[in-house]
């Protein structure tokens, strides 16, 4: 069961679970912000998988930086990235290059979370065979259904698209092909009726 | 299939001895049309009547999925078990009219997958065969890896070679050969799919080997069609429809549910499928769980049965049928 409460929520909407060391040939590892915490705990239950385990880290949006931290947990291979659109090849070419025994971990934010698994799921495998852990931010990554523009770390809702500029209500409906969540325009009827704009994912 | 969904009335067309142990067999339909489509790995329910005795088996249709005008299965002849195999092996002749039923696939391909990597243990190559011919008009990648006893008994081992040439790996006991799993698992590509289908003990090795090995649950696909085991005749009340009825000791609890006149859901009849699972309602005695289908906790629980392939033992069985 996830750490992060959610609360209720419709099928669509990703659940996420605890990382648990799983017997496997290799290991891919991939975390943002929060998510280095994860990292840790999953190595101090199975160090012997460290030496197997290709590590990647990438700094929160939100500032949270554990890359020195993450150099020094002493994993195979270690990659510290910007971004995920940065580091994106380099873990499409080690899922292309591995063979099945490989076990995928992805931790941090559902952003994150949610392109592992569709790079996972690219590559063959199925979805749920990558585990995940959510930690940290639960900005989301939507997309726009009307321009299909994606906006990054949405914080608000309902919030402005980055492509189109509509206005646009997040819902929870999620697609697990685009890694994202929906965003539909909120004052279609009426134009410029737009509620104030909460922080739901902080 | 189960209740509602129409059998097909046909025509067995052909019988051909493959070997000592496996007939196979062509139905086409009584009215000259089209059989529904199917995809790889799917399954019929035949109907046989053997001396008054109403026998459902099921068999894996094993022709090209892209051919319509027919479906062939492939019967291996079991001496020990209830007469359904010796019934089609003795009795159906070309000419004969036999009812089937709409195909129903248990064992899909996940054609999200990058690669298809196939086990067979003697007759279980059957869904292999159509799944095969499926995979290769698509032009998807696979490999199939083909256990058998011996030269004689592998059946369409010759066929397949000169049809996929590498893509098929042949394995004899009799001769010492066995399929190194270990190393075959680790040096699948990422995004392979595993199949298998033989033996009970085959099906569990593979599916041990590669869970330690790290294959996720999600990528294994397994079938195995239990045969209904034969055991001691007990008595079993039906409370919604009133009656009280004696199974036999050659017969399931759902062929003597269905003898009795009452109808009762079913898609596999062999304990995979879940389709026929019925609530206990009184149970004073033991119920012989012999299903794929309900978790260890059901079956401790006397909750549940699966009427096609288990049985019980004791004073007294109340089933809400
Ligand atoms: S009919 Fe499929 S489990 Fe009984």
């Amino acid at each position: 069961m996830s750490k992060t409460d959610f609360g209720p929520s419709i099928k669509s909407r990703p659940v996420y679970g605890v990382l648990t060391p799983r017997p496997g040939s290799s290991h891919l590892i991939v975390a943002d912000g929060e998510g280095g915490a994860a990292v840790e705990a999953l190595f101090a239950q199975a160090p012997e998988m460290k030496a197997k385990a290709h590590l990647i880290y990438i700094p929160g949006a939100n500032g949270t930086d554990m890359s020195t931290a993450m150099a020094a947990l002493g994993a195979g291979q270690y990659n510290r990235a910007p971004t995920y659109a940065s580091v994106r090849s380099r873990i499409v070419k080690v899922l292309g290059d591995g063979h099945m025994g490989l076990q995928v971990y992805a931790t941090g934010t559902e952003s994150l979370m949610g392109q592992v698994q569709r790079d996972a799921m690219e590559a063959g495998l199925p979805h749920d065979a990558v585990q995940t852990e959510h930690r940290g931010s639960l900005a989301r990554r939507v997309q726009c259904v009307h321009c299909k523009g994606i906006t990054e770390n949405v914080t608000t809702d309902p919030f402005v698209c980055s492509h189109c500029g509509l206005n646009l209500f997040v819902r929870d409906h999620y697609s697990r092909r685009l890694a994202a969540f929906q965003g539909v325009n909120i004052d279609a009827e009426d134009p410029g009726e737009v509620p104030p704009a909460e922080e739901r994912f902080k | 299939m189960s209740v509602g969904a129409a059998k097909i009335p046909v025509v067995v067309t052909e019988v051909v001895e493959v070997n000592s142990l496996i007939k196979r067999f062509r139905f086409v339909r009584e009215d000259g049309g089209q059989m529904p489509g199917f995809s790889g790995g799917a399954h019929t329910v035949v109907e046989m009547d053997d001396a008054g005795t109403r026998r459902l088996n099921p068999y894996s249709l094993m022709s090209d999925p892209g051919d319509r005008s027919g479906y062939e299965i492939s019967v291996r002849r079991d001496d020990t078990g209830r007469g359904g195999s010796a019934y089609m092996h003795r009795e159906v002749r070309p000419g004969m009219k036999m009812l089937i039923s709409p195909p129903v696939n248990l064992f899909g391909l996940d054609l999200r997958a990058k690669k298809h990597l196939m086990i067979a243990g003697g007759i279980g190559i059957t869904p292999f065969l159509a799944q095969m011919a499926q995979l290769d008009a698509m032009g998807a990648r696979f490999e199939l890896h083909y256990a058998a006893r011996d030269r004689e008994l592998g059946a369409y081992m010759p066929e397949l070679s000169a049809r996929y040439g590498d893509r098929v790996h042949r394995y004899y006991d009799a001769e010492g050969q066995a399929i190194d799993l270990t190393t075959l698992l680790a040096g699948q590509p990422l995004g392979t799919h595993l199949y298998v289908c033989g033996p009970k003990g085959m099906i569990g090795w593979v599916l041990k080997t590669a869970a330690d090995l790290g294959w996720p649950a999600g990528a294994v696909h397994s079938e195995e069609f239990l045969a209904p085991p034969v055991g001691v005749p007990f008595t079993v009340e039906l409370a919604a429809s009133g009656k009280t009825i004696t199974v036999g000791a050659a017969q399931s609890l759902l062929e003597a549910i269905e003898a009795a006149g009452v109808d009762a859901p079913y898609l596999c009849r062999g304990g995979a499928c879940g389709q026929c699972e019925t609530h206990v309602i009184a149970c004073e005695g033991e119920i012989e769980h012999n299903d794929h289908w309900l978790t260890d906790d059901q079956k401790a629980g006397c909750r549940h049965i699966m009427p096609c392939v288990s049985r019980f033992k004791g004073a007294k069985l109340v089933l809400e049928r």
